[in-house]
């Protein structure tokens, strides 16, 4: 953990998004968009990328604004700002990617509630700089697309035996339906959920181990 | 679907329960499913109290968007308008239960700022306005869809605290597991699918 009042570096902020405080599999942060749409791994990269420019443009909007915004009303606040950005990107993936819109269908407007959003806001752009801000947002925001893409990856290759729509196992693999069908995303996700902390605690012992040897 | 009769009423209600489960088919509302589903009394009481602003929300959120938006040709800040409705819809509410419904304040009070940010009452309202329902429609939509989330968070809530006593691998405990145990109900629930 860092220190109060330690001013983070910019990479450090932008890395902490895509690994340390990655808002899918660390903070567990905006699950239903995750289980939602990433039936295939293009539309997980679609849905994470309206979230990152959502991301940006609020978290640089509301720390130019942190000065002004009585802390009282800030909620309601942010939450004007992160609707209008996600008016933006709802009208301009219809008029440019009418295809991905119609498949993303509902959960664009549903961006609004996407607790990673406001809880930037709330956590990092209330009370840091424009620079350092837009760095959190892009961060956060290519973190959450990094995991959707996974997400997206496994079940479209399990489920349809693609990846981004390319074939890739070949026309004698029978394909698990089960996977891009509702089920799959939970368990999907939870298993994946499951091998990265796997993953963290052997590095962690490792770690300790080393640190031990150190000493 | 329309309702015209008592059948039609019965189809669609099984439908918003059963076949298009907001949490199991749909993915809506899975913050709260996911975090309030530790103990089957909080979660029923979450899922009472969604089932109260669910209502509420599509009867305003109808109105609002009829009466206001539709007339004003502003339909395009629907998601903007819808929030600020909730929202203030839910301080409204709570404000009220506190002054003069005192039992319910105390058994509910503590859910409702967290259903702002639950989607499934956004997701209602659009959803509702997508589908060109009328009012009572709306409504309907919005009571029998939050019986269906009352549903599942209570059957979660019933399986997660018999997982509290089993032995788990270690790194599947907490979020993972949980979101396995969801995947093998959703599996259960499409047996639904064909009901309607």
């Amino acid at each position: 953990m860092r220190k109060l009042g330690d001013k983070p570096s910019l990479g450090g902020v932008f890395l902490n998004g895509i690994f340390n405080e990655n808002p899918t599999f660390r903070l567990v942060l905006g699950v239903c968009p995750t289980l939602a749409v990433t039936t295939s791994a293009i539309n997980g990269l679609g849905m994470g990328l309206a979230a990152t420019f959502v991301l940006l443009g609020s978290n640089v909007v509301i720390s130019l604004l942190r000065n002004f915004i009585p802390d009282k009303v800030r909620i309601p606040a942010f939450v004007v700002v992160i609707c209008t950005f996600v008016t933006m990107v709802q009208m301009l993936m219809q008029a440019f990617l009418p295809s991905l819109y119609d498949a993303l269908g509902l959960f664009i407007p549903l961006i609004v509630v996407n607790c990673i959003i406001l809880a930037r806001a709330e956590a990092f752009a209330s009370k840091n700089g424009v620079l350092a801000s837009a760095m959190d947002g892009i961060g956060m925001g290519l973190g959450f697309t990094l995991a959707l893409m996974l997400i997206g990856s496994v079940r479209e290759l399990i489920g349809n035996g693609s990846i981004f729509g390319q074939a890739l196992l070949g026309a004698s693999y029978e394909p698990m339906l089960l996977l891009v069908l509702a089920p799959g995303a939970f368990i999907t996700f939870g298993l994946l959920l499951g091998i990265i902390n796997a993953i963290t605690a052997r590095s962690a012992k490792k770690k300790a181990r080393k640190g031990g040897n150190d000493a | 679907m329309m309702i015209t009769d008592v059948s039609s009423l019965l189809l669609f209600m099984v439908s918003c329960v059963l076949c298009n489960n907001y949490i199991f088919s749909r993915f809506l509302g899975c913050c709260p499913f996911l975090g309030v589903s530790s103990k089957v009394e909080t979660a029923a009481g979450m899922g009472m109290a969604v089932m109260f602003v669910m209502a509420l929300a599509s009867l305003f959120t109808w109105l609002v968007y009829h009466f206001i938006l539709v007339p004003l040709e502003l339909t395009y800040l629907n998601t903007i308008a819808f929030i600020l409705v909730i929202a203030s819809l839910v301080q409204f509410v709570e404000m009220f239960m506190k002054k003069s419904m005192k039992a319910l304040y105390s058994a509910l009070g503590i859910y409702l700022p967290l259903i702002t940010t639950n989607c499934a009452v956004l997701g209602a309202a659009i959803l509702n306005i997508n589908e060109g329902y009328g009012l009572l429609q709306s409504v309907l939509n919005g009571v029998f869809s939050a019986a269906g989330f009352l549903l599942a968070i209570v059957l979660m809530a019933g399986v997660r605290e018999r997982l509290e006593s089993s032995n788990i691998p270690e790194s599947l405990k907490g979020f993972p597991i949980s979101l396995i145990t969801a995947g093998l109900l959703s599996v259960a629930f499409m047996g639904f699918s064909g009901l309607v």
